[in-house]
């Protein structure tokens, strides 16, 4: 996949609110830290200097201690950290409150290797491209549907493990448009690697829009060759996995497929989404992500073709 | 030297020693020394290994998208690479610098119990021989060297490899907590006359506080392999959420003997840094008795450390506080132990050795190391960096730029003790140079990699970042620099063994008692010992009108 029109992944780019509070914090820490390591720096390279042998030296003077030095830097690390840590715990506060009683906006369900995004309140349903409303403080549960995994978005700040029987909750309220792309952080076994994260920040107009799009059944295919692509889609074991919102594939184990076409990579991030990559990702997935839980489907290219312009007629 | 404190006989190498001749007294032993020298040589061995897992892995995120090795064979590799190092390598290596040193260093003839110094070996070594037979018995493991629930339950790993890492890592396992109390017993019971516990060098010290964080933490461990043994093999649910069981259960079982044993690791590191400091500073050790103190602290925090490994999985908020506390403050006993070798340092005469030179870098890269994982105990930061390539660079500024540049001061310090044969300065210089700039090379890059949004573990690396592949492609160079670097290393040991200059008794006028006797110590060590009564013994010796301190001679 291409990142080029994505925005930038560096952590100190911070996009949410809670990723600024994080960002000061870290500047604070690094300073603080820059500064010790500066002074054991500094101190070695002079004893380096100033206290090499030489011959003829005679043998250092012996002195095995001194209390003063001692307590001093005991003590004063000891202030340090504990400033430190009363930071840590006014931060902790600030960007991830108690959830209480409220509900999520979002349930984000790790899969091996994909994103499962439910809109509990809207009764939507959308696989690995996450939607979120800019300037609106949006609550994420997180559910893992197999082993660990964990999402990670480095512009919004804190990621959060999904584990199995353990559900997560993490607050982000975006700062600024854009297309954000992070990945799974936590090993999930082959394809850890491409279980790439791609999130689009919307103002809220527009967040509502899509997600009343996502809402809609799509239409019926009109031409031909969508037609027949539906037909084979059907007929085939597509349906064991994959489900299309007004048809009878209603499975839940893949990602669901019913506004594909609006979704700019297919794979969670593998490829970038055309019918010409559909149909090769239908022919054989293993070929793109390898140990992937997509067989190869045994079609001909033909049938691939169609039942990938079937796919991306779904809006 | 007053010829009293000195065996007889001319020792000169291990060639010498009747006793040690052919294969089968080797393979027979039960004497500290030998099996110290093969515990040592198949931890290096075991290095050689693992540094290729890292030169495979490097090859391969050399470019964005590569495909040098297939994704499946690439996540085998990182999981041997981490399971090697710490398991294979690390924990052997220093044990086997504790068996050699210990009994010598505190008077005694060998260890307390011979034969169970030989059982942890040979249960090491064909324990990781099983390891790496799962190769070819159907797949080496590929969980990470953490091997996270439910990823190695039988659902998600069908593969025998995890079953492999399982089997091997307990029977290792089993041999570290014997090799533990072997240790402790010697230490306790078998030191010389005088020698009370302050007067034990400090690496004796830290190896006794090793030893008791090995009896109390592999425990967990080798409980929590059990467990998953059963769920692979029995069907039990131990660990998989699916069925009733619990992953973060694994977690905490496994963090809970993995932190400490990170201070298992290190803190056989700063015993030796703690020897090789004074020696080549010619100065007495400064705050010897802070020094020992803050390694009890280090010991008893480790085991309140274990959930900062774990505080992006959703914790309460007072276990996160917790433990955010408790990970802080382990920062201060470390930071104690820095600032009293630099005054050890301070006012000295410093010869640098090749033994100086790598204890001098240990200090500034441990710093560094230590300094990164301050941001790990400051959790929202921890939110942000933890599971990145931040973390990788942490851990190998600890355990390769700390342990290990420590344990190599150990080597050239200790290799004429061992052999007879002094190591070359020489290529010791190229070696030191090169691998502080092939290991800075490879692993500073990697704290930028993880602030420019890597995670971990990833088999490749998308288009479209280009700061990302220019570190990636710069750590990979860097690391074929430090696999030369020790490359010179080993050709020096092997050269060494045989031209090197012959080392005497005493080469570097060091105190301690392992000098008093010859290079290499004969099969029960001493002839006599000179009475002990301070941490230096040999320079009570060597200034003898210094006074007889008061209280003389202890039992």
């Amino acid at each position: 996949m291409d990142l080029t029109n994505a925005q930038s992944t560096n952590i100190f780019a911070f996009a949410t609110e809670q990723a600024r509070t994080i960002v000061q914090l870290h500047y604070a820490t690094l300073a603080v830290c820059t500064l010790i390591a500066m002074t054991v720096i500094g101190l070695l390279s002079f004893i380096i200097v100033k206290f090499r042998h030489q011959d003829g030296n005679p043998d250092p003077e012996q002195y095995e201690g001194n209390l003063k030095y001692e307590l001093t830097w005991t003590l004063i690390p000891t202030a340090i950290v504990l400033g430190l840590g009363i930071a840590t715990a006014v931060v902790m506060h600030t960007i991830n409150p108690p959830v209480g009683n409220n509900q999520p906006d979002v349930i984000v369900i790790a899969h091996q290797w994909w994103w499962e995004y439910r809109y509990p309140k809207k009764g939507v349903v959308v696989a690995n491209e996450l939607y979120l409303p800019e300037g609106v403080n949006t609550l994420l549960e997180m559910r893992s549907a197999d082993v660990v995994h964990s999402f990670w978005v480095p512009a919004f700040g804190e990621k959060m493990d999904t584990i199995p029987g353990h559900p997560n909750h993490i607050f982000y309220k975006p700062l600024k448009p854009g297309l954000f792309v992070g990945a799974c952080a936590e090993f999930c076994g082959a394809d850890h690697a491409l279980m790439r994260i791609l999130v689009n920040v919307v103002p809220p107009k527009e967040y509502d829009a899509w997600l009343e799009n996502q809402k809609k059944v799509p239409d019926a295919p009109t031409d031909e060759t969508a037609q027949r692509g539906k037909e084979l889609f059907l007929s085939k074991t597509c349906v064991q996995c994959h489900s299309v919102a007004g048809t009878t594939a209603q499975a839940l184990v893949a990602p669901d497929l019913t506004h594909l076409a609006t979704r700019q990579t297919i794979g969670a991030g593998v490829l970038p989404n055309t019918v010409d990559n559909v149909a090769a990702w239908i022919s054989n997935a293993q070929d793109f992500k390898p140990g992937c839980h997509m067989p190869n489907m045994r079609v001909s290219k033909e049938e691939a073709h169609a039942i990938a312009v079937y796919l991306e007629g779904l809006k | 030297m007053t010829a009293e404190s000195l065996p007889s006989g001319q020792i000169n190498s291990l060639a010498d020693i009747p006793e040690y001749k052919g294969l089968w007294s080797w393979v027979t032993s039960i004497d500290h020394k030998q099996l110290g020298i093969m515990y040592i040589s198949s931890a290096f061995a075991f290095f050689l290994v693992g540094l290729s897992f890292g030169i495979i892995m490097r090859t391969q995120l050399l470019v964005p998208m590569n495909r040098f090795v297939a994704q499946d064979f690439y996540n085998q590799v990182f999981t041997m690479h981490g399971t090697t190092m710490i398991f294979l390598m690390a924990m052997p290596l220093l044990f086997g610098f504790s068996v050699y040193l210990v009994p010598l260093m505190i008077g005694a003839r060998d260890m307390a119990f011979p034969r169970l110094n030989a059982m942890g070996y040979w249960i090491y070594l064909f324990g990781s021989l099983m390891l790496f037979f799962s190769f070819v018995g159907g797949g080496a493991p590929a969980a990470g060297w953490f091997s996270y629930a439910p990823l190695t339950e039988k659902g998600f790993s069908f593969d025998p490899g995890i079953t492999y890492w399982a089997l091997s890592l307990l029977v290792i396992g089993v041999g570290s907590v014997a090799t533990g109390i072997n240790l402790i017993a010697t230490i306790l019971t078998f030191r010389a006359p005088g020698m009370s516990l302050q007067r034990v060098p400090l690496f004796v010290w830290m190896v006794l506080a090793t030893s008791f964080l090995v009896i109390m933490s592999l425990p967990a461990l080798n409980a929590a392999i059990i467990m998953i043994l059963f769920d692979r093999i029995l069907n039990t649910h131990f660990f998989a959420p699916a069925y009733g069981g619990s992953a973060l259960l694994w977690q905490n079982y496994f963090w809970f003997f993995g932190h400490p044993e990170v201070y298992i690791l290190i803190l056989p590191g700063f015993g030796v840094v703690t020897e090789v400091i004074p020696v080549f500073s010619r100065k007495v050790l400064f705050g010897a008795g802070f020094l020992a103190a803050s390694t009890v602290a280090i010991t008893f925090l480790s085991f309140g450390v274990w959930m900062h490994h774990m505080f992006a999985t959703g914790l309460g908020f007072s276990v996160l506080y917790v433990f955010a506390l408790s990970s802080l403050l382990i920062a201060v006993p470390t930071g104690i132990k820095i600032w009293n070798w630099i005054a050890t340092m301070w006012g000295g005469s410093i010869r640098f050795t090749t033994a100086m030179l790598f204890a001098t870098a240990f200090l500034i890269q441990f710093t560094i190391g230590g300094l990164s994982g301050v941001l790990f105990a400051v959790i929202p930061l921890d939110w942000q960096l933890t599971d990145s390539y931040f973390v990788v660079a942490h851990i190998h500024y600890v355990l390769l730029g700390g342990m290990f540049f420590a344990m190599l001061s150990g080597v050239y310090y200790w290799f004429p003790k061992v052999t007879g044969r002094m190591l070359s300065e020489k290529l010791g210089r190229w070696h030191f140079w090169l691998m502080v700039l092939g290991f800075n090379g490879t692993f500073f890059v990697m704290h930028l990699l993880g602030v420019f949004g890597m995670p971990r573990r990833v088999w490749t690396y998308p288009y479209g970042q280009p700061m990302v592949a220019y570190l990636n492609m710069f750590s990979s160079l860097s690391s074929y620099v430090l696999a030369f670097s020790i490359l010179i290393f080993f050709w020096n040991m092997i050269s060494s063994l045989y031209k090197g200059k012959i080392a005497g008794d005493n080469p570097w006028q060091a105190w301690t008692l392992e000098w008093a006797t010859s290079s290499p110590p004969p099969p029960e060590n001493f002839d006599s010992l000179p009475p002990v009564y301070s941490r230096r013994p040999l320079w009570d010796l060597e200034n003898a009108a210094a006074k007889v301190p008061e209280g003389g001679e202890q039992s």
